[in-house]
């Protein structure tokens, strides 16, 4: 809980930073998910009562109760990415990852999920894998980014 | 007051400044149908069945929360609105489970009705719901596949009764009223006090059904059945056989008893003028010898624990006292077969609760004595109605009985534990007598009655300065304990009921087809329940005779060791 | 169409976070300014510029600042909130303002902060933009540091900081009250209104509340005047618009056009016509609770007059280009989903609707579809317009009331178990 307690601290502890919390813990989470021990704590610690703090977290799109691989790919499925192709994107990391979204790779190292628009439209079709975001992809270009995170691991 | 001018489906009407288009309709005795919506409990507006036209604003208004305006005009039959609400409506009744007759809350349902009365027919749409969670841990039972997602109990537990044990989760079609982690009540903070229960316009919340197990036991040759029936329920049962609210169905209540086939038909307001001499003995006890105050009552399931898990640091000031349910069942399974000549294993009592946390408290492993649980089914005012119809008992057509001896017998103290400020109530005419050594003839004490959240008074007796306090609903109840913690109040004693207008507004009573009528229906039981109490031939817990036998014969005296034994019991930190 | 360019100026020339390079090339002029004036002058150059709110409900700016100005400051203090959750499909301006002049942005909140008193400023970012954050957090340091924000500000007394606030995955907190409630680290669900934000917004106080893109325009309008800025536009809509140019068109991205550019010029002049030689299917504009249209309507020009002429209007800026590639009928789906995933699921037509809507467009592109499927579109589109409770369940059945109306055909092909252009399974398989 040592890193909770760093977070909370971070925040002063103010309940209106709840969000902004729970997003610094799903990074620290290491598995993209908010660990229910973690959640309780912090709902104890900023003294609000458990059934609010689980409403904003399974209210918010961002937030996995769940653990995720490490790194998440998000495909945008919105109308831009998709008259642009993104079905043949998701398509492609199915068949790369062998996983259907929503699932992790056995190795867990992916997480697919399908998305909503995240603004990349001037470079649709478009993916997100942390923070970062892929662009204007072809076959080609998505096997190499993601053999870039198969490296980097 | 000021007043505005508008128009409602060609009718001119004067209504105060501020009242909703809703309320301005009620007064032109034009009907708009609601379902999210309870006045004072939860008004999101959210629901949309109420919408109205109303000439030059764009789009349709919800009438429940909006402010009727000088000079508007109103429509609230046009066939845009008419086809609107079926459109709404349908895309209620699209996720709703429509296993109707399989369903508790039939011909009790609010939007079984609203269906009817927009002849809905057809059911267009292809898929169910997507929530479908089926809780049955424990008294509250959840049933979301027939949930409208209304919010009326979110706020009820939450704003009202300050439990949270659940709340809207998710977003879109995933949106739920769940509790964290999709946990069963029974692990959360659930004090199983039932007020979601009653304010709930269908059927996804309803409490455990235990009638089959009062049955299998009315059915066992081997057992020895008996029954105890809360003060609370005598003034509400006749509702569900469609008597006038807050009329006293005792007599007929304890005839279809016998006609179920019960062995004894006992009153827990014995248990409750038991409570009194025990618990007014531990007031005094704690006053004179520096004991922990304020002390507070501990008859309230629901209240109990909610101290157990939100003021664990109050649990001292609990009185040790089992409630009067459990102080009945502990000596019907002593005092009862020992005078009866029967074996203790063999009794089996059963409880008739407006009440479903009674069902939790039945259970609590703490109140076993010698591996015996004091009451084994528990059942509520509800339950005990369709009982009734089952065995084609025609109620209202029964003529009266009275309760068995050794255990029926009742004072008014210990019927008036029905309603908020009740138990204080007993307690002071007892306490008083105690300290004066009198048996005084003033005893109505009416600066603890009524339904304000929260009441306080000081009382003289003999010289002596009480300082009480009353709370019902758990949410007043939170607030009470925080001045407390605060250093800004001081309280000898202090009585909780866990729900809005104690047990006579309890989580196990009949459910009300127009609930914006739950606090005039509260104030006729209550005022029934005064009644019983101004009429009864004795009128405080110590006069009673069966009282006073019992600690002659069996008990000893109040806050003896047998009584320690039998009658008391201790908390369970639980946050 | 003129060249000025009041937003995009600076746009790759300078380093976004610096406060140097951004004075240098013309910044904080406004904020120099708008401290020798009275606040009734500069919000008087803000109606005078009719600058309308570039969020989406282009409501004049000049005349909320008025009103939030004749809030006394006894109600409490004063917020000044920038709405930088852009999550309209199709919608990347914002971003741009952001990851590229972001100080633009703080010398806009800053001129409000002294108009109105405020002493505290947010900025909420959406989740999505979580590398942006951070160079707005940098541009926030460096102009603290730099005295254009914290304590004293200049030597005015004016003592306002900012905050950024990350979204985390809600595009209903896009609605004012909603934003609010998230800032308050609650659920993103819409309040019920009145009372409205300026009068009850964060922490229920006085609230001003504007998109990234009406700040940004703001130190322009205070350092070049009001009628400067109208006369870059039309007669009723001041200024430069940023478009958002996406889809199925040879040069994707932001452009900044005066107001009174056709649509045609942005897509075919800047934005180099349709892309792969195809040809144009309809445009969505606004985002996706816009109107979509074929290409008879081209010719509209981008002022808020003109569009609403047609039936259109403006919403973020978002001009998404379809190609006669695609089916109405397929797209319209994709874009209910997303209105049934961000539903907030607190009002029932919103809810349901776009779920059951969703369900029916599924039937058509499945081949299982039926006539009175398509009049059940219109009839729910219809309830949902008049009766949810916020923004978004009343705009998302835009898009099926205007693709309805303008390719009645294709839908009739559908019920008949044709898709047109093959697109759809038309299997009669239920998923």
């Amino acid at each position: 809980m040592e890193k909770v307690d760093e977070v909370l601290e971070k925040f002063r502890y103010a309940k209106e930073d709840l969000i902004q919390i729970l997003l610094e813990l799903q990074m620290l989470s290491g598995k993209n998910y908010l660990p229910q021990e973690w959640v309780e704590y912090v709902a104890k610690a900023l003294d609000m009562p458990m059934n609010k703090v689980y409403g904003v977290m399974t209210f918010y799109g961002m937030f996995s109760t769940k653990p995720r691989g490490k790194n998440l790919i998000e495909v945008c499925k919105s109308g831009p990415c998709h008259v642009s192709g993104s079905q043949g994107i998701e398509l492609m990391l199915e068949k790369e990852l062998a996983i259907k979204p929503g699932e992790t790779t056995d190795d867990g190292l992916f997480t697919l999920e399908r998305s909503n628009c995240f603004g990349a439209c001037d470079i649709a079709p478009a993916i997100k894998i942390g923070e970062k975001v892929y662009g204007n992809l072809t076959p080609d270009s998505l096997r190499a980014v993601i053999k870039s995170y198969r490296e980097e691991a | 007051m000021e007043k505005i001018n508008l128009t409602i489906d060609g009718i001119d009407i004067s209504v105060a400044k501020g009242s909703t288009i809703l309320q301005a309709a009620k007064e032109a005795k034009v009907d708009i149908p609601t379902l999210c919506f309870l006045q004072g409990v939860h008004e999101p507006g959210s629901c949309r069945i109420c919408v109205v036209e109303v000439e030059g604003w764009r789009g349709l208004q919800p009438a429940c929360v909006t402010k009727a305006e000088e000079g508007i005009v109103v429509k609230t039959s046009s066939r845009l609105v008419r086809e609107t609400r079926r459109d709404i409506l349908e895309l209620i009744l699209a996720n709703h489970n429509r296993e109707c007759l399989s369903c508790k809350r039939n011909q009790k349902c609010e939007l079984q009705k609203l269906a009817e009365d927009f002849g809905i027919d057809s059911n267009y749409y292809e898929k169910k719901g997507t929530c479908v969670e089926l809780d049955q841990s424990g008294p509250v039972v959840r049933d979301t596949s027939k949930c409208v997602l209304c919010g009326r109990c979110v706020s009820v537990c939450s704003n009202i009764q300050k439990v949270n044990a659940i709340d809207l989760a998710y977003r879109g079609p995933n949106t739920s009223v769940t509790t964290p982690y999709e946990q069963s009540l029974s692990l959360r903070s659930c004090i199983n006090c039932g007020q979601c229960i009653k304010v709930c316009p269908v059927g996804a919340l309803q409490e455990r059904d235990d009638t089959e197990k009062v049955w299998k036991a009315l059915e066992d040759p081997e057992l020895h059945v008996v029954v105890q029936t809360a003060p609370a329920v005598r003034v509400a049962l006749g509702e569900e056989f469609g008597l006038p609210v807050g009329t006293n169905v005792k007599g007929k209540m304890v005839t279809a008893l016998k006609r179920l086939g019960f062995n004894k038909i006992f009153d827990t307001t014995f248990g409750a003028d038991l409570t009194i001499m025990e618990e007014g003995t531990e007031l005094l006890h704690r006053i004179n010898n520096g004991g922990k105050l304020p002390l507070i009552t501990s008859c309230s399931p629901g209240w109990v624990k909610f101290c157990e898990h939100n003021y664990s640091d109050f649990l001292d000031n609990l009185s040790s006292c089992r409630s009067p349910q459990q102080m009945f069942g502990a000596v019907a399974k002593s005092y009862y077969p020992q005078k009866a000549g029967l074996d203790a294993n063999k009794v089996f009592v059963v409880s008739v609760m407006p009440c479903t946390a009674k069902k939790f408290e039945a259970d609590r492993e703490e109140l076993k004595i010698n591996g015996l649980k004091d009451v084994d089914a528990v059942i509520t005012t509800r339950e005990l109605a369709k009982m009734i119809k089952q065995a084609g008992i025609n109620f209202n057509e029964l003529s009266d009985s009275y309760y068995d001896e050794l255990l029926g017998t009742s004072t008014g103290a210990g019927v008036i534990f029905a309603n908020t400020g009740g138990v204080m109530e007993a307690a002071l005419r007892t306490v008083a007598d105690i300290l004066t050594g009198e048996d005084l003839q003033t005893i109505e004490y009416h600066e603890v009655r009524g339904l304000e959240g929260t009441k306080e008074a000081t009382v003289n007796i003999n010289g002596m300065e009480l300082n009480v306090a009353i709370a019902h609903g758990t949410g007043n109840a939170a607030k009470l304990l925080d001045t407390i913690r605060e250093g800004k109040a001081d309280y000898h004693f202090i009585e909780v009921m866990a729900c809005p207008g104690g047990c006579i507004n309890g989580g196990g009573q009949p459910i009300l087809m127009d609930k914006s009528k739950t606090q005039e229906v509260n104030q006729l039981r209550a005022a029934s329940i005064y009644s019983l109490d101004r009429t009864a031939v004795k009128r405080k817990s110590h006069d009673n005779p069966e009282i006073k036998k019992i600690y002659a014969e069996f008990l000893d005296k109040p806050g003896s060791s047998k009584a320690h034994q039998l009658l008391h019991t201790h908390y369970i930190a639980r946050n | 169409m003129g060249n000025t360019k009041i937003l995009s100026s600076r746009f790759g020339k300078i380093k976004p976070d610096s406060v140097e390079e951004f004075v240098a090339a013309g910044g904080y002029e406004g904020l120099k300014k708008a401290i020798t004036m009275k606040p009734e002058e500069i919000i008087q150059e803000i109606k005078n510029a009719y600058l309308f709110g570039r969020g989406g409900a282009a409501y004049p700016t000049g005349v909320k600042w008025e009103q939030a100005y004749a809030i006394p400051l006894e109600k409490g203090p004063k917020y000044m909130i920038c709405n930088a959750d852009e999550g309209e499909p199709g919608t990347f301006k914002d971003r741009h303002i952001m990851a590229e002049d972001p100080l633009m942005l703080i010398e806009g909140m800053t001129i409000g902060a002294f108009i109105f008193g405020a002493k505290e400023g947010y900025i909420y970012c959406r989740g999505e933009y979580s590398g942006i954050q951070k160079i707005l957090k940098s541009a926030i340091k460096n102009a603290t540091e730099a005295g254009y924000l914290g304590e004293n500000i200049m030597g005015t007394g004016l003592n306002f900081n900012i905050k950024v606030v990350s979204g985390a995955g809600a595009y209903v907190c896009g609605e004012n009250t909603a934003l609010v409630e998230s800032i308050e680290g609650k659920t993103g669900r819409p309040r019920r209104k009145p009372p409205y934000i300026k009068n009850a917004g964060l922490n229920m106080m006085p609230t001003v509340l504007n998109n990234v893109e009406t700040y940004a325009c703001i130190p322009w309008i205070v350092k070049e005047g009001g009628e400067t800025f109208l006369s870059v536009g039309t007669e009723f809509s001041g200024g430069t618009k940023l478009m958002c140019l996406s889809g199925n068109v040879v040069q994707r991205g932001v452009y900044e056009v005066p107001f009174g550019t056709t649509l045609r010029e942005l897509i075919y002049g800047l934005g180099g016509g349709i892309a792969g030689g195809k040809t144009l299917k309809f445009v969505h504009l606004g985002g996706s609770s816009g109107a979509c249209f074929p290409e008879e309507l081209l010719d509209t020009k981008i002022c808020y007059n003109d569009l609403r002429k047609n039936g259109l209007s403006l919403g973020s800026g978002a001009v998404l280009v379809v190609d006669d590639t695609h089916c109405v009928v397929d797209y319209l789906k994709t874009v209910m989903e997303f209105f049934e995933d961000e539903s907030c699921g607190k009002c029932t037509p919103c809810r349901e609707g776009n779920r059951r809507m969703v369900e029916i467009l599924e039937k058509l592109t499945s081949g299982r579809g039926a006539k009175e499927d398509l009049e059940r579109l219109q009839r729910l589109a219809r309830t949902m317009r008049n009766t949810s409770f916020c923004g978004l369940g009343q705009s998302a059945p835009v898009p099926v009331t205007t693709l309805l109306k303008h390719f009645a055909a294709e839908f009739e092909a559908h019920v008949q178990g044709r898709c047109p252009s093959g697109k759809c399974s038309m299997s009669g398989v239920r998923r």
